[in-house]
């Protein structure tokens, strides 16, 4: 069963009296442990989608099934806690939390979102930060690491609760494009091992050729569709 | 729980000066108002007790209607010695009272022989009243602090201007309830230091002077001034004592004795009240300073961290979580400042007894001041600042708890 169903989901927002169609109508389905890309130029709509499949908005229009759960009819709480549940996010610009450490930001969703017990997040956390090649650096503060580096903790903190889902808006845009290889990399790698749905959101080039499902958005609408192969086949 | 306030105090101390200088209004109001209370509490309990413990007594006993004419000491008003006796049964039997004292008040001229001008005299049985009383002993401030029958203790300023001193004869003129009038000569005994408030200014003669002064067969007193044992137990004790003696009715079958508890007996209760009423006011400006103080920073916080709110929502932490961590942060600040504040507090108040302050209150010069700080105001201070913080704090954490995640994290 496919993870995210989107059948003719429409979003309007309202520019003083002008009502702008962020997206118009968009249909599609994603299937579990892809690794999936929305591409396009500025205002074409991406963060809209991203954050409707998020259930940070709800769509004016349509229906939006993800996880088995109509988004449309959750309220505040339990958009929260669905989140909690099921999605983790990778930010444009990591949105780390400047006073806890490496670990504790890593902590932060098992400790605040999902009360896991203490062993559990040591276990979670530990393997976590091995896996994005952290561990070392574990006890320094944002401020005391690199962009790429702060992506990683940022892709280790949306892994931490096993989600289904890890929503990454433009997580490359704000390093360099070595280091932005390397993140998209690690995502794909965490796909592999933890067979998590990644979805996210680019207009580097460079980058678009590392998604194995891209769709391609233009004025709110999607125009265009490629697999290249990999494990997704939405 | 222990998360969310590791998260806020890191919060806090991110912040440090801005922390700082919250703190620290906070801890200056709380240090003002604990100096405050404790000052002009320990003055008005001292003025309090020195008003009941050297001249009124915890509280009296008069003929009623008598305290509505007592500035003219009507003697026809006195309550005769039938009421007395009942009066008496009646105290006798309370185990609250520590002592009481039946006193004869009276106006008359006094005389040196040579001058003559007015006095107000009690009628005294001196072992009772010491004991009612026990500060008057130490009024005396030249002569013997015993009062013999013929003896007479006499105001200072009467004695001053008078020209009079310990050991010279004076006469006391008295007019009786019927109008006819007496004297008697009397030896100064004693000469009393003046005191503020009513009585002040009176002098003493023994009971049974008085009596043969005024030509009484039978004591016929004006007030019963009594002692008890726990003063704090005078409001309800009052009422008791009230309720008991309007069950001794006169031959009418209307009641013949009045209570009254010091309060209603000297204007010094208005002073004390408008001391409590100052206190009251200068405890709200405590509660405004913490609530401006703390909803301000609690605010400015919010608003810093905004995209940090819009994260951790995202992420699916629940907005009541995101409230308490708010609260939470504005209670830490109420915490330390009511415990730096009260700790500077006591160190302050400490240091101004070990300097020995001295003021004047009416006739007595010099009284030294005392401060006592009361755990039951410490209590009082810290439970209103901190639950003032975390109202203060409400508002704010209210507004970061319902923030759209999409919205905050679009904050710039």
């Amino acid at each position: 069963m496919p993870l995210i169903i989107a059948e003719n989901v429409q979003k309007d927002y309202q520019a003083g009296e002008i009502t702008v169609k962020a997206l118009k109508g968009l249909s599609f389905e994603i299937e579990p442990a892809s690794f999936v890309s929305f591409v396009g130029p500025s205002g074409s709509g991406k963060t809209t989608l991203l954050n409707l499949i998020g259930c940070l908005d709800k769509p004016t229009v349509g229906k939006l099934t993800v996880s088995a759960t109509d988004v449309l009819h959750l309220d505040r709480k339990q958009s929260a806690s669905f989140r909690g549940a099921n999605i983790g996010f990778i930010f444009q610009d990591f949105n780390l939390l400047p006073i806890l450490t490496v670990y504790e930001n890593i902590e932060y969703p098992l400790l605040m979102v999902q009360s896991a017990p203490a062993s559990e997040r040591k276990k979670r956390v530990t393997a976590l930060l091995e896996a994005v090649g952290m561990i070392e650096q574990k006890d320094k503060y944002p401020d005391q690491i690199s962009g790429g580096q702060k992506q990683r903790v940022a892709v280790a903190r949306a892994l931490v609760t096993n989600p289904k889902l890890v929503l990454a808006d433009e997580p490359t845009a704000n390093l360099d494009h070595k280091t932005a290889y390397m993140v998209i990399e690690l995502m794909k790698k965490m796909r592999d091992e933890f067979k998590t749905t990644f979805i996210f959101s680019t207009h580097d080039q460079k980058i678009v050729g590392e998604a194995e499902i891209l769709y391609t958005l233009e004025d709110g609408e999607l125009t265009g569709r490629q697999v290249r192969g990999g494990k997704g086949n939405g | 729980m222990g998360n969310l306030f590791k998260i806020a105090i890191r919060n806090l101390l991110r912040y440090k000066r801005r922390t700082l200088l919250t703190a620290s209004l906070i801890t200056v109001g709380v240090v003002f108002v604990l100096v405050f209370i404790s000052v002009s509490g320990s003055f008005k309990n001292m003025m309090v007790g020195s008003i009941t413990d050297s001249m009124l007594g915890h509280m009296q006993v008069h003929k009623k209607g008598y305290v509505a004419s007592i500035e003219n000491l009507p003697l026809n008003l006195n309550l005769n010695p039938g009421a007395v006796t009942r009066l008496e049964n009646v105290l006798d039997k309370e185990l609250e009272i520590m002592a009481y004292s039946p006193r004869i008040k009276f106006g008359g001229m006094f005389s040196n022989f040579m001058e003559t001008t007015n006095i107000r005299l009690n009628g005294i049985y001196p072992e009772k009243e010491l004991k009612t009383v026990p500060l008057l002993a130490s009024r005396v401030i030249d002569g013997k602090k015993v009062l013999d029958k013929g003896g007479i203790w006499i105001p200072e300023l009467l004695a001053k201007g008078m020209k009079v001193k310990v050991g010279d004869t004076i006469v006391v003129v008295a007019t009786n309830k019927d109008g006819s009038v007496n004297g008697k000569q009397f030896v100064v005994a004693g000469v009393l230091e003046s005191a503020t408030g009513p009585g002040g200014r009176d002098g003493y003669v023994h009971m049974e002077d008085a009596m043969e002064v005024l030509r009484m067969e039978g004591m016929e007193i004006s007030e019963v001034a009594i002692r008890l044992k726990d003063f704090g137990k005078l409001n309800a004790f009052s009422k008791k004592l009230a309720g008991l003696l309007s069950k001794e009715p006169g031959k009418e079958g209307k009641p013949i004795f009045e209570v009254h508890t010091w309060e209603k007996l000297t204007p010094f209760y208005n002073i004390a009240r408008m001391i409590d009423v100052m206190t009251f006011f200068i405890k709200l400006m405590l509660i405004a300073i913490v609530l401006i103080s703390i909803m301000n920073v609690m605010i400015m916080a919010v608003y810093e961290r905004i995209r940090e709110i819009g994260t951790i929502a995202a992420i699916g932490t629940l907005p009541a979580k995101i409230l308490n961590m708010f609260v939470i942060e504005g209670f830490c600040l109420g915490i330390v400042g009511a415990i730096i504040g009260n700790i500077a507090g006591i160190v302050i108040i400490f240091i101004l007894n070990l300097s020995k302050i001295t003021f004047n209150f009416g006739q007595q010069q010099g009284l030294i001041l005392q401060a006592n700080v009361n755990p039951a105001d410490i209590i009082a201070i810290s439970v209103t600042v901190i639950i003032v913080s975390v109202i203060a704090s409400l508002q704010p954490a209210f507004k970061a708890s319902r923030m759209e995640p999409i919205k905050a994290l679009r904050h710039v």
